[in-house]
């Protein structure tokens, strides 16, 4: 039994947000990159979990990235998983690190694919879709539970308004979110094995460009907070009816 | 030329994000002189030819026993041949739960460049430009579709619902639709309460609750203003309340009318997922909470004193008491 987890970059939650070269590009100077939250806490600690009660099981990490991305792959392998694999190049969108990873998964053949619900930075949430849609394999998105059963697997998954659990046949691509596991932090012994676990670097597909990022821009400030006493919540009502007509 | 739009709904009712979902779909078929189309799987009570109040001309029902399970595969399948029999160039999705599983396998299946979480009309004077949020709504993007046929996934709470009165002409296609590889074993809806994702009212609350056994104060308060409830991630995290209450960076991202959050400090995570809400009310007895400078209206006081007196006014205003 194969497992593959999809690894992203992304800046670190209190990362400064700003942007240069004429707001076309995010500004990195300065900036801690970590493991995309969904992908480590959810994706990938459900999959070790998975292993731990299941030796047998292999676990890849893959990444679309380049050399930068090493660190975090690096700290992911100490947290768990036998591998991984970084496709050389910087993707330009869900589709391009999609279809890099597809190339390779296709070829390995997965039994079961990772990925978090979505990237805190462009938040794209398409990665795991289209994956799916490449390998023609079913695909649960939004998973807030997973559980394997031999070669089917019990999911949990939102829907509008409420959760709903589905059974589906191995292989399938999985978009895991909070529930599916809790967060761990690597320990020695983890980060001492991951220096020597083998990390391979393996060249992109050639692929179109869909979609472009052309520019960036901040929110307009807010105006500043309009204070009410707590001795006055009556007046606080009136200007959430009159003022901002929110009641 | 047509732009689709995808319908969504459940039980037996069209979604309100489906009817924004409409409503930009109609607006962008107007700006670049297409005709706007719905499409529509599975059984609805909702009478179909009514769509057409918000601007579509026909409405392509599929109906199949084996629709009755929503799996990603086999509805795309079927979404893709209608954009196909009906050389769809746009094709519209809500970003929402359904939407999410959909819309980027649809982009696949139709060569089509895909933006989710829309937050504008495209922008088409010079090229096709889609505006997004990013950075978990700390910034925006613009988005560059390149290709011939594109697929928008429109953020809920985004566009507001425009309806007028139309006919949509129901029309019914010959489609073939695959055997769901998903079996549905059950289902937990949160029954009565709205859904966190398309409320226009969020109660929030945080660790300045103390425990889980002081929620009724903020349950009073959400169900007097009709609105649905969220938490911090700490409260979630300490199963305080359930972790599909937990909105932020990490949690879900919404857009209401109007959010009010109570004992929350305001971390940069959790701003990062509720700052796109239209007004922001916060009730956080430390004046220098960081959540006050992202706020629009703030009592500094109890929450356990201020909540339940914000009740009663709310209810004095609405006629309720
Ligand atoms: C990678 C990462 C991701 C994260 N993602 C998220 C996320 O998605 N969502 C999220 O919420 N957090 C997230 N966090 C956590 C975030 O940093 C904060 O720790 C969290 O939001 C704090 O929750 P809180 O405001 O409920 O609690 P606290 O920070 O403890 O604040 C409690 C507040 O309640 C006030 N208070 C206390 N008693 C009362 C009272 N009686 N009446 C009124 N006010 C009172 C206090 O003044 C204080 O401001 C993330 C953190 C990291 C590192």
């Amino acid at each position: 039994m194969k497992i593959l987890v999809c690894i992203s970059k992304t800046p670190d939650t209190t990362a400064k947000i700003a942007f240069t070269d004429n707001n076309t590009k995010f500004a990195e100077t300065g900036v801690q990159w970590i493991i995309n939250p969904y992908d480590e806490w959810y994706a990938l600690v459900r999959a070790i979990e998975l292993k731990e009660a299941d030796p047998s099981i292999t676990i890849h990490l893959i990444n679309v990235g380049n050399a930068d991305s090493d660190p975090i792959i690096r700290k992911a392998l100490a947290l768990g998983g036998d591998e991984a694999i970084r496709v050389n190049t910087q993707p330009a969108d869900s589709y391009s690190t999609a279809f890099q990873i597809a190339e390779f998964a296709r070829q390995e053949g997965y039994d079961l694919i990772f990925t978090g619900k979505e990237t805190i930075d462009y938040n794209g949430g398409a990665v795991g879709a289209m994956l799916s849609e490449m390998l023609d394999l079913p695909y649960v998105g939004l998973a807030t539970s997973f559980l394997l059963n031999g070669k089917t697997a019990t999911i949990t998954r939102e829907i509008e308004g409420g959760e709903e659990t589905v059974e589906v046949p191995l292989p399938v691509v999985v978009s895991c979110q909070k529930g599916v596991a809790e967060a761990r932090i690597p320990n020695m012994r983890g980060i001492m094995a991951a220096r020597t676990k083998p990390l391979k670097v393996v060249e992109p597909k050639q692929t179109e460009t869909q979609t472009v990022f052309s520019g960036f821009n901040l929110p307009p400030a807010k105006a500043g907070v309009k204070l009410v006493s707590s001795e006055n919540v009556e007046e606080l009502v009136r200007l959430l009816h009159e003022e901002a007509r929110v009641i | 030329m047509s732009v689709l739009i995808y319908i969504d709904h459940s039980d037996g009712q069209v979604k309100k994000s489906s009817m924004e979902a409409l409503s930009y779909g109609v607006k962008i078929a107007e700006q670049i002189g297409a005709v706007a189309e719905g499409v529509l799987l599975g059984d609805v009570s909702t009478d179909l030819p009514s769509l057409g109040n918000f601007g579509i001309k026909k409405v392509y029902h599929i109906q199949n026993s084996l629709l009755q399970i929503f799996d990603a595969q086999s509805y795309t399948k079927v979404i893709a041949q209608v954009a196909q029999q009906t050389s769809a160039k746009i094709i519209i999705f809500s970003n929402n739960s359904a939407g999410k599983s959909l819309a980027p396998k649809v982009a696949v299946r139709m060569n089509a460049g895909y933006v989710s979480g829309a937050i504008a009309l495209p922008e088409t004077s010079n090229g096709f430009n889609v505006r997004k949020n990013v950075f978990s709504g700390k910034a925006f993007a613009n988005v560059e579709v390149k290709t011939e046929i594109k697929v928008i996934a429109l953020n809920v709470n985004a566009f507001s619902v425009s309806e007028g009165t139309g006919n949509a002409e129901v029309v019914s296609l010959n489609i073939d639709v695959e055997a769901p590889k998903v079996k549905v074993i059950g289902t937990n809806k949160t029954k009565g309460t709205v859904s966190l994702t398309e409320a226009e009212t969020v109660v929030s609350a945080g660790r300045g609750l103390k425990g889980p056994e002081n929620w009724k104060i903020i349950e009073d308060l959400a169900s007097t203003l009709g609105a649905a409830l969220a938490c911090s991630r700490p409260v979630a995290d300490a199963h305080w309340r359930p972790h599909n209450e937990h909105v932020g960076q990490t949690g879900i991202a919404i857009a209401p009318n109007l959010y009010i959050a109570i004992g929350i400090s305001g971390a940069i995570q959790h701003l990062a997922g509720v700052n796109r809400s239209k007004v922001i009310v916060v009730i956080n007895k430390d004046p220098e909470a960081p959540f006050f400078k992202a706020a629009d209206y703030g009592i500094v006081g109890d929450a356990f004193e201020v909540v339940p007196k914000l009740t009663q006014a709310v209810k004095k205003v609405k006629g309720i008491a």
